[in-house]
């Protein structure tokens, strides 16, 4: 009785709240996966949410921040929960290619429009309300592919996560091949929880590459790259941006001096020559996400998050003119302004979107960065 | 592939199958004292090797408040009882002694000797007294009352236990995976492959793990009443062997051979909270293999399940696990014509 009197009062208590707040704000629903499988990258996603500022394109608002677990059917679940329910104007999320995919359906049934925080690859012409701020992987490979040209080398081998994120990396691997004169030689795959790869590197090993490119994400990247070293293998080894966090050092320790990982332009913005049109932005990111979490804590993955807000922040302004927050008018105001996103200037790249284009960042988003003493360097 | 290749290979797979022989060994252990399918063993082993990892950073271990949880939430329950029985008795006394006594010694002991920079030895050590008991809590908490329930009961709830036990994992241990120093930095030659120390700590150890195991319970008191509440607990109990002493019991070493598997694996491999399940459930397969009742056949199960994964990766990466797991219908097929017991219960 008493636990029920007590949900009572707490739900007229969220009633109160929400319709205090409901009447004029923007309301963003953001779906990361905090937990599960995918927890490394979608904790960093989160947690840029509550750095943000209170204003969104000049409009007060609300972020209502789930957690789809890493599961792509709760994903999609919590996004028709979130645009039925809360009515939100826009979705930001998820984090990871299945669970963003999962979320693109209620998207574009819904007419709400998306920023996924992960690439995908479906066509702006098909779904034209979902955008995803990210470094797609043909460009990673690109940077890579140009380093491995720049050394002559040859063939190239291959290890990667036996999953969605492997085939991709493999595939932009594959795509550059041709132009810059390398063959792919061997195609290994191991799983984010294996505890042994060695079977893997050995044929790697045994196939005698010039180079070895490494489809891994987060911390399981490294044991590849630890294994090969193990065994002996002595040429240059190349990581893709997914690796890019403390704990990928922290686990390699030594065995990653040298690597070459093609990466976002953040972890390195002090680096960065002063006329980098992402510098300011970077410094900005990091000013405001280390103002929240504590002094060194801004990371690659959270800069992703910001830039979906610095889009989302720019099309606001430009919808609210049209149409009042909370209305399909103002859903499609907003997919319109941020399809006319141009040479906007974020913590990870400069976006431009167009109507064939809804990733809309170029070479200026990608840096090559060299692991030296456990630290990353720019690169050249 | 040349013989060089094949014999790294075939050294890579009997170093995790010996791994993989440990797991299925408290499996075994755990179903034919309790009858309880215990799928989260590999939770000890990620626990194991998280606290080995944490100590050796010189950090006081997250596995504290993990086994502070779970002491907590027996002596709730054991009050909870007592409320029930409406009474304040030795009994409650003496029970929430046993719950809170090893525990807090093994807090107040690990608070006080981790961050002074043991001998690597005593770091084990120092996680394997933090995992142990850990066992007899999960038993207490949520086996013991169920403990006449059938197999198929048992299992479910297991089922629910591991994802209970991830879920712990994640708050306590956080996303990031976890690696030590190695134990033994040394390489040996054997003709032209290089075995790692390590390899060879792993395979020592789980030998003499098994025989230990396989002479307790059959050459000692306490092994036999073991055995004796596992064959028939009604039977056990008239003569005198306390059933729920033996599952206790069980737990206790499952736990604590999940935690030294841990350990033993931790500075080859990268360790996540979740990482525990996948192995657990190669060591489960290597149980099935020996039928959940032969420490030897375990052994020898483990085995095939190491060369099968190594093997199997080298020439099909993308499969290996369905080549592991899909290995287990022959061998069940084979079994089922093979053997012509009934179970009994």
């Amino acid at each position: 009785m008493r636990h029920s009197a007590k949900s009572a009062l707490y739900a007229t208590a969220t009633l109160v709240l929400l319709s205090g707040t409901a009447t004029a704000d923007v309301k963003v629903g953001v779906i990361t996966g905090a937990t599960g499988p995918g927890a490394s990258l979608g904790i960093p996603y989160k947690n840029t949410f509550s750095a943000l500022p209170a204003t969104l394109g000049g409009e007060p608002v609300t972020y209502i921040v789930l957690d789809d677990a890493t599961d792509p059917a709760t994903a999609a679940r919590l996004a028709r929960k979130l645009v039925s329910e809360d009515h939100v104007d826009l979705l930001i999320g998820s984090g990871n290619v299945p669970t963003a995919s999962a979320i693109s359906y209620v998207a574009s049934e819904t007419k709400t429009p998306q920023i996924a925080l992960s690439p995908l690859s479906g066509e702006p012409a098909k779904n034209p309300w979902v955008f995803s701020v990210s470094l797609p992987t043909t460009l990673q490979l690109g940077a890579v592919a140009d380093d491995i040209k720049a050394r002559n080398a040859k063939t190239v081998g291959y290890i990667g996560f036996s999953d969605g994120w492997g085939d991709q990396v493999y595939a932009a691997l594959m795509s550059h091949a041709a132009a810059a004169g390398y063959t792919v030689v061997t195609n290994e795959r191991y799983a984010r929880l294996d505890t042994s790869v060695v079977s893997q590197a050995l044929k790697v090993i045994a196939a005698k590459p010039d180079a070895v490119v490494l489809g891994g994400s987060g911390t399981p990247g490294a044991l590849p790259h630890t294994t090969l070293v193990e065994r002996g293998y002595k040429g240059q080894i190349y990581h893709s941006a997914a690796v890019v966090n403390p704990d990928f050092l922290r686990i390699g320790g030594k065995a990653l001096q040298g690597a070459l990982v093609a990466a976002g332009p953040v972890v390195v913005v002090s680096q960065l020559p002063d006329n980098s049109p992402t510098k300011k932005p970077g410094l900005d990111f990091g000013r405001a996400y280390d103002a929240k979490f504590g002094a060194n804590t801004n990371n690659s993955f959270s800069a992703y998050s910001w830039d979906a807000y610095l889009i989302a922040d720019r099309a606001v302004n430009v919808a609210r003119a049209k149409a009042k927050p909370g209305t399909p008018e103002f859903r499609e105001a907003l997919r319109d302004a941020m399809e006319g996103t141009t040479e906007l200037r974020g913590a990870q790249g400069v976006y431009t979107m167009s109507a064939s284009d809804h990733a809309g960042s170029d070479k200026r988003a990608v840096v090559l960065l060299r692991i030296v003493d456990g630290a990353w360097k720019l690169a050249q | 592939m040349d013989l060089t290749v094949g014999s790294m290979l075939a050294v890579d797979g009997i170093s995790n199958g010996a791994v993989y022989a440990l797991i299925g060994l408290a499996t075994v252990l755990v179903f034919s004292v309790t009858r309880i399918l215990f799928i989260a063993q590999g939770e000890f082993v990620v626990f194991g090797a998280i606290t080995l990892a944490q100590i050796n950073a010189g950090s006081v271990p997250s596995a504290i408040y993990l086994l502070g949880t779970l002491t907590l939430g027996c002596l709730l329950q054991e009050l909870w009882l007592a409320w029930q029985r409406r009474r304040v008795d030795r009994r409650l006394a003496r029970e929430l002694a046993r719950v809170l006594l090893p525990s807090s010694f093994i807090i107040a002991v690990t608070v006080l000797a981790a961050p002074v920079g043991l001998p690597l030895i005593l770091q084990a050590l120092l996680s394997l007294m933090l995992i142990a008991p850990m066992g007899m809590l999960v038993y207490r908490l949520i086996y013991r009352s169920i403990a006449d329930a059938s197999v198929l009961t048992l299992l479910i709830v297991s089922v629910g236990v591991h994802f209970a036990l991830v879920g712990l994992g994640l708050i306590f241990f956080g996303p990031e995976g976890y690696r030590t120093s190695a134990l033994l930095d040394v390489s040996v030659q054997l003709g032209s492959v290089p075995v790692s120390g390590q390899a060879i700590v792993v395979i020592v150890t789980a030998l003499l793990l098994i025989s230990l195991l396989f002479w307790f319970s059959t050459c000692t008191f306490p092994g036999m009443a073991l055995r004796a509440a596992a064959v028939n607990r009604l039977g056990a109990r008239i003569v005198g062997l306390s059933s729920d002493r033996a599952g206790q019991t069980s737990f206790i070493l499952a736990a604590a051979i999940g935690a030294l598997s841990g350990i033993l694996i931790a500075p080859t491999t990268t360790l996540y909270y979740d990482t525990g399940f996948l192995i657990g459930l190669k060591g489960f397969v290597a149980a099935v293999f020996a039928g959940l009742s032969s420490f030897p056949g375990v052994m020898i199960g483990a085995i095939g399940v190491g060369l099968l994964e190594s093997f199997g990766s080298f020439w099909s990466s993308a499969f290996k696990d369905s080549i592991v797991f899909g290995a287990v219908i022959p061998v069940l097929l084979l079994r089922t014509i093979l053997t012509r017991t009934q179970e009994d219960h």
